[in-house]
């Protein structure tokens, strides 16, 4: 099942045209912005494929800024996102890439500011729903069939059990999950797909757990 | 995580034996795969509702798209419809003019809800706020009637697709008039098994339909696309409750459609290189929109 929700099919409420192209694009950096933690101070977006060719028609630009400044897909403020930028500083260019993607609607945002930076890249597979398929260069491998959690942290014993503890505890499910890091005790990276939506409380629980850097949801 | 139904054999077959309506078994699948209450989950959809009542607010109004492409006709519709001239009907006219209105409102950025997508949003509430002037319906039963297309919209976008890059317009407008046919069929108080009917009717005068929007973008044909979708619900609607059948099952006219998707060239599924966004005028306004160069670096502040 692909689609879990009836507010996947009536809905999401946005701001048009498009909802692969618009909303879909906000989400992207939407959850570029959430993981980095902060409002970044610049960014680069490499766009491929439809999103390369029709990014202006179809407004993904002002969407992905609008996602970035940490709006939802229904925000007027979309509209006016460059603008919005322009007053929180966050300086942005957009590139539009001739490579060939394996999907059509791919954008890969780098973002940053003076203490660190982050390379999210996102596709918009449809109704405004999308998935990330690499953090920092580590490839995800989500089936987007349930809500997931990301979670950036320190490669370091017992931060995986207590991650998981922490969703034992609230009765959350794990569906699927893989770990990842480029370099030991470096930067690592947990993946999880549960089967109940997490809420913020939970969220927020994990966020102050020891050794973790950055987390996100995508669950839509 | 298991689902109430993935079939619209299924969905019928669990309001039959269960005597409820198709949009009460979408709430409670609802209640099942999320945990959310009822009440959350109603609030929700009054919530997507409100956003449908004024984006056709807004587009009676007149709007127009940052191209210049769309915008406006929703309101010559409506004067047309009021004239009393019209040759086909006032719910008719009245929910292409709905239609319309959305869609030019998503072509202007304005705030839309997807149904099932943006780019075929107008014809859910386009035929919704048209047969609410006819069958005088609760709130309830209006926002039953976006549980009961979404429903079947469930159905299609699990077995099928609902992408217009995946599956052409059919499976965009396409099914947003067959989901818009089952639930007005509901709502004029027809069998779960005459929505099923009427779905498909529409659905099997939708197939094999392109997508080729001009310069890429969600204008042309789509607004118009969208008119054609509200005034084939009703018509749709309107043949299962007089008794009308479809020969070919429901499920079977949705995988028909997924097949002619997949078997549909590129050209003709969203990227602009078929169709009418390939006729002569289409690459002209095209080069109009975008000039000669869409690839290369752009916009810094």
């Amino acid at each position: 099942m692909k689609f879990r929700s009836v507010f996947e099919i009536i809905g999401p409420v946005m701001i048009g045209p498009s909802s692969s192209h618009t909303a879909g694009a906000a989400k992207i950096g939407r959850v570029a912005r959430t993981l980095f933690g902060r409002q970044p101070k610049w960014a680069r977006i490499h766009l491929y494929g439809s999103f390369a060719e029709t990014y202006k028609g179809h407004s993904s630009d002002v969407a992905i800024i609008g996602g970035l400044l940490d709006y939802d897909t229904f925000d007027e403020r979309i509209k006016t996102s460059f603008d919005e930028a322009e007053k929180v500083g966050l300086t942005f260019e957009f590139i539009a890439e001739e490579e060939e993607m394996p999907h059509p609607n791919t954008a890969k945002i780098v973002i940053g500011d003076d203490k660190s930076v982050m390379e999210l890249t996102g596709i918009s597979i449809g109704g405004g729903k999308m998935e990330v398929v690499e953090l920092n260069g580590f490839p995800l491998r989500l089936s987007g069939n349930y809500p997931a959690l990301l979670v950036v942290h320190e490669d370091t014993a017992g931060v995986i059990a207590n991650v998981s503890n922490a969703l034992a505890t609230k009765g959350v499910n794990i569906a699927h999950m893989e770990v990842g890091r480029k370099e030991k005790g470096q930067m690592a990276l947990m993946v999880i797909e549960v089967d109940q939506l997490i809420d913020d409380e939970l969220i927020n629980e994990i966020k102050v757990l020891p050794h973790i850097t950055q987390i996100s949801t995508i669950a839509d | 995580m298991d689902v109430l139904f993935s079939s619209v054999k299924e969905l019928v077959a669990l309001a039959e034996s269960q005597n409820k309506p198709i949009s009460e078994i979408m709430i409670e699948q609802e209640i099942l795969i999320t945990k959310r209450t009822r009440e959350d989950i109603i609030e929700q959809m009054d919530n997507n509702l409100k956003v449908m009542e004024e984006a056709v607010e807004k587009g009676l109004q007149g709007v127009r798209s940052t191209s210049g492409l769309t915008g406006g006709d929703a309101v010559l519709i409506q004067k047309y419809m009021e004239s009393g001239k019209s040759l086909s009907g006032d719910v008719i006219l009245d929910a292409v003019s709905k239609a319309v209105a959305t869609n030019e409102v998503n072509a202007a950025m304005g705030m839309i809800c997807a149904t099932p997508t943006a780019g075929a949003a107008g014809i859910v509430p386009g035929t919704l706020f048209a047969v609410k002037n006819k069958l005088n319906p609760t709130r309830e039963q209006m926002i039953n009637y976006l549980f009961t297309s979404g429903a079947f919209g469930f159905v299609v976008a699990n077995n099928a697709s609902i992408s217009g890059a995946a599956g052409g317009c059919q499976a965009e407008t396409g099914s947003a008039g067959s989901m818009a046919a089952a639930a007005i069929v509901e709502m004029a108080g027809g069998t779960p098994q005459q929505s099923a009917e009427a779905f498909s009717i529409v659905m099997k005068n939708m197939l094999g339909l392109v997508c080729d929007p001009v310069a890429g973008l969600v204008e042309v044909p789509c607004v118009k696309r969208n008119a054609m979708g509200a005034a084939k619900a009703l018509v749709g609607a309107d043949m299962a409750l007089a008794g009308v059948v479809s020969r070919i099952p429901t499920d079977e006219v949705i995988e028909a459609m997924h097949r002619i998707g997949q078997s549909m060239p590129s050209a003709l599924r969203e990227t602009a290189r078929g169709g009418l966004a390939a006729t002569p005028t289409g690459k002209a306004l095209q080069a109009k929109i975008f000039g000669e160069q869409t690839v290369g670096s752009s916009s810094v502040t």
